[in-house]
């Protein structure tokens, strides 16, 4: 938590002219590296695909109605399955989720809680579009 | 993990999620020494072995060894123990360096010494949370923080501010499955308590409580294993409310529901409902009397009760429940958040407005975004109203309509073709034996009289269906809420005993309403005589052959509360039978609440069977024709989806793990078990 970006003038402003289309007041603290995952129109609309990243799975969710794009680990904590691009994307008070296929724990897309259950915290990552290109924010 | 305290212990738990072999070491003689007793540790520790943690209490850390890498423990008993990670979670050190800088006093243990009012000893500077020393106690939880937040802001803004006179430490919390609590005076160190203890080794249940020495009160106590009390005796305590006359009978036996309902009736309105956020009794039935609050939702919002640990949710939901009830309010059924209605309502709003889609719907009647209950509800109203193809719309369906398979553990799918009333031929057999050795499939017969190929990648399936279609196999609907199987014995064509035939009539029943979508699955049978060898009567509908014809049997169930099917009409012919049964089906269709099998749906009938007979048979609402007009538009529009889609190259490109990579998940992994494959045992995964 040392080395926000956001102390850093520069990178403020980097950040506010890309096209970031998911909740911006998440930080993208750390992110260095915008992988191309795959072409916009290569998602199903309100639903979501599995991304490789090397030994990384990354489940990209497409919010069409709501003009947004959030993404996490494929892998759902309960039972350690690979699972959560396959479940179902919906919202909470207006917090978007996903409700993983096998036993409907739900986990928020904004800050990776699990909004009914106690299962830990998963892994969100910054999704950004560019080119109909959808990119995913890594940290590593 | 060091530290075997309330946070050691749920930390312990997330190292254990994480499939580490976890060992939790404390210094104290016991687990959670300031909450619980000695019995309730060991308890406790028991437990936590049966789950896979193994427990070192009374064990005092010399030194963690290791150079540039961690390799273990050392114990100033001399024994060590061999470890690679380790989280230290043991107490609270109040970060009081600036304070002893300035000169404030602070404690011989650490921490800024303060008074009632969190003043130091300079009057001027206060301190409050985990840098303050009060009464010799540092509070480490969040909730005594805030109290202490709000007297010292109302002593700054000059306004009247309570005194700070220690804080109520009662706790519960729940580690995988296991209930711990401690409230009030957990050890009994009120000046002549008396304490009542409980213990069930076999269940692994341990109760504690301590009273007045003059039995009229209940002083605290301690829950291990079933904590479903700790609401109602935390607010015993904290509002000296009067002890029953045997005061053994609070733990021993175990309390049914409704004593939890009745439970917050008899507490007064200024009882703490909500510790995390200080709300009362009266707050929440306020909010419901005066300020329209309807649901727990609601309450959260206006007075962020459940927000904070939510374990006074059953409360709040109770204390909901009963202000309403007390109101006359009679609490309207409705999908979720997103629709205001219930289902047999949207299926009509569906069907008079033309509504093919969810998103339409949302648009015209819902609100959000959707979920998972809303999504697949309305999925099933499309399909069991328009019977159109489902894959259309695949991002509403639950994962197994969503790739028309059903899931099984390690995220591999099975394959269910149709055998419609069990029969099938030599050479079909040998096609789904070789369709199912050429993909490395496990294969099993299912209770419905079909074949189940397990351990299907979501790559392979397209392919493998392709297989089955050419053999002329159609898709088994064991993914859906639909119609499942109509299971037969053999019935005249064979048995000696058998007096219709009961297979044909199995087969043209299944393939008259295969692909049917309901809120729920539908199960039917047919036997050939009253042996009743198809068990006809364990099903949604089931009919038993008489030496004049049929009898019909409706809403059995097997599954978790069985239930034999009521006989509906007797000794009715052919063409009678499918048409009670087309009638009987639509009406479910159209009326049961999702997720409702019939036996469920005719049990909350209003009027119950006679009812059911009184519209299906006896036309009392006159909607027969338009049932039977509904469900041969249904069967007229039957298509088998895995044709479709392995006829549409765009349907078929969705089967892939990656949408990025042809390669398949790697993480799938399989062992062997009597010469087939099986997923590996998920508890076991290390991913």
């Amino acid at each position: 938590m040392d080395h926000l970006p956001t102390n850093n003038p520069n990178s403020l402003k980097q950040l506010s002219e890309m096209d970031l289309l998911n909740d911006l007041s998440q930080p993208y603290h750390g992110v260095k590296t915008w992988f191309r995952a795959a072409r916009v129109q290569d998602f199903p609309e309100n639903g979501g695909a599995c991304v490789r990243y090397k030994d990384l799975q990354i489940a990209v969710f497409n919010f069409t109605r709501r003009n947004e794009w959030y993404a996490c680990q494929n892998l759902c904590p309960h039972k350690m399955q690979m699972v959560l691009s396959r479940g179902m994307i919906g919202s909470h008070q207006g917090e978007p989720k996903i409700a993983c296929p096998f036993h409907k724990k739900t986990f928020s897309l904004k800050t990776g809680e699990c909004l009914n259950a106690e299962e830990c915290t998963i892994m969100v990552y910054p999704v950004r579009i560019e080119d109909g290109y959808v990119h995913i924010g890594l940290t590593g | 993990m060091l530290g075997g305290g309330l946070l050691g212990l749920e930390a312990a738990k997330a190292l254990l999620d994480l499939g580490l072999e976890t060992h939790v070491v404390e210094f104290a003689p016991r687990l959670m020494p300031r909450q619980i007793d000695d019995t309730g540790s060991a308890v406790l520790a028991h437990k936590l072995s049966q789950l896979g943690i193994t427990v070192h209490t009374g064990k005092n850390t010399k030194k963690i060894a290791g150079n540039g890498k961690l390799e273990g423990l050392e114990f100033t008993d001399n024994t060590s123990l061999d470890i690679e990670m380790l989280v230290i979670s043991a107490g609270i050190r109040p970060r009081d360096e600036l304070a002893k800088s300035c000169g404030l006093h602070v404690h011989v243990k650490g921490g800024i010494v303060v008074d009632n009012h969190l003043r130091t000893n300079d009057e001027s500077i206060f301190a409050i949370g985990e840098a303050a020393v009060h009464n010799n106690m540092v509070y480490g939880l969040v909730a005594p923080g805030y109290e202490m937040a709000d007297i010292v802001v109302n002593q700054i803004l000059g306004e009247a501010a309570k005194q700070f006179t220690g804080f109520d430490m009662s706790t519960k919390l729940k580690l995988i499955g296991v209930d711990v609590a401690s409230f009030g005076d957990p050890f009994g160190e009120t000046a002549g308590s008396i304490p009542i203890a409980f213990q069930d080794k076999h269940n692994g249940v341990y109760k504690r409580i301590n009273i007045s020495h003059d039995g009229k009160y209940l002083l605290g106590g301690i829950l291990i294993g079933d904590a479903s009390q700790f609401n109602i005796f935390h607010q015993m305590v904290a509002n000296k409310m009067p002890l029953p006359a045997q005061p053994e009978t609070l733990i021993i036996g175990s309390p049914g529901k409704n004593e939890e309902g009745a439970g917050v009736k008899s507490l007064p309105e200024t009882a703490q409902i909500c510790s995390c956020e200080n709300v009362s009794k009266g707050d929440l039935i306020c909010q419901i009397t005066e300020h329209g609050a309807i649901s727990v939702d609601d309450l959260k919002k206006k007075t962020k009760a459940c927000t904070g640990c939510g374990g006074c949710t059953p409360m709040v939901n109770d204390i909901l429940k009963t202000t309403l009830e007390s109101l006359g309010h009679k609490i309207k059924k409705t999908l979720c958040e997103h629709f205001e209605f219930s289902r047999q309502e949207l299926f009509d709003i569906i069907k008079v407005k033309g509504i093919k889609t969810y998103d339409a719907l949302l648009n015209s009647v819902g609100k959000g975004d959707g979920c998972e209950v809303c999504k697949p509800a309305v999925a099933s109203l499309l399909a069991s109203i328009w019977n159109e193809l489902i894959a259309e719309q695949d991002t509403i369906q639950d994962t197994n309509d969503r790739y028309l398979a059903n899931i099984q553990r390690g995220g591999t799918y099975s394959v269910v073709p149709r055998i419609a009333g069990g029969e099938i031929t030599p050479a079909k057999l040998m096609a789904i034996g070789r369709i199912a050795q050429k993909y490395g499939l496990y294969t099993k017969i299912t209770g419905g009289q079909r074949i189940d190929m397990f351990g299907a990648r979501m790559d392979q399936l397209p392919e493998i269906w392709e297989e089955l279609i050419l053999e002329g196999f159609e898709s088994g609907h064991a993914y859906g809420k639909a119609l499942r199987t109509i299971k037969s014995c053999v019935g005249s064509t064979w048995c000696r005993y058998g007096v219709q035939d009961s297979v044909s009539f199995a087969i043209f029943i299944e393939d008259r309403y295969k692909g049917l979508r309901a809120p729920h699955k539908i199960k039917g049978a047919v036997s050939g005589c009253i042996r009743e060898c198809a068990e006809a009567q364990s099903k949604d509908f089931g009919v038993i052959a008489t030496e004049k014809g049929w009898n019909l049997y409706v809403c059995g169930n097997g599954g978790a509360r069985p239930q034999h099917a009521k006989l509906f009409a007797s000794d009715v012919d052919t063409e009678t039978c499918v048409k009670l049964i087309d009638r009987f089906l639509m009406f479910y269709i159209k009326t049961a609440d999702p997720l409702t099998r019939t036996a469920t749906w005719l049990n909350k009938m209003e009027g119950g069977l006679d009812y059911l007979r009184d519209v299906v048979i006896n036309d009392s609402l006159g909607i027969c024709e338009s049932l039977e007009v509904e469900m041969k538009e249904l069967i007229a529009n039957y298509h088998c989806e895995w044709k479709k889609v392995v006829e549409n190259p765009q349907l078929r490109s969705r089967y892939k793990h990656f949408i990025n990579d042809d390669e398949p998940d790697s993480t799938i992994a399989f062992v062997e078990m009597r010469d087939q494959k099986i997923p590996v045992d998920w508890n076991k995964r290390n991913i």
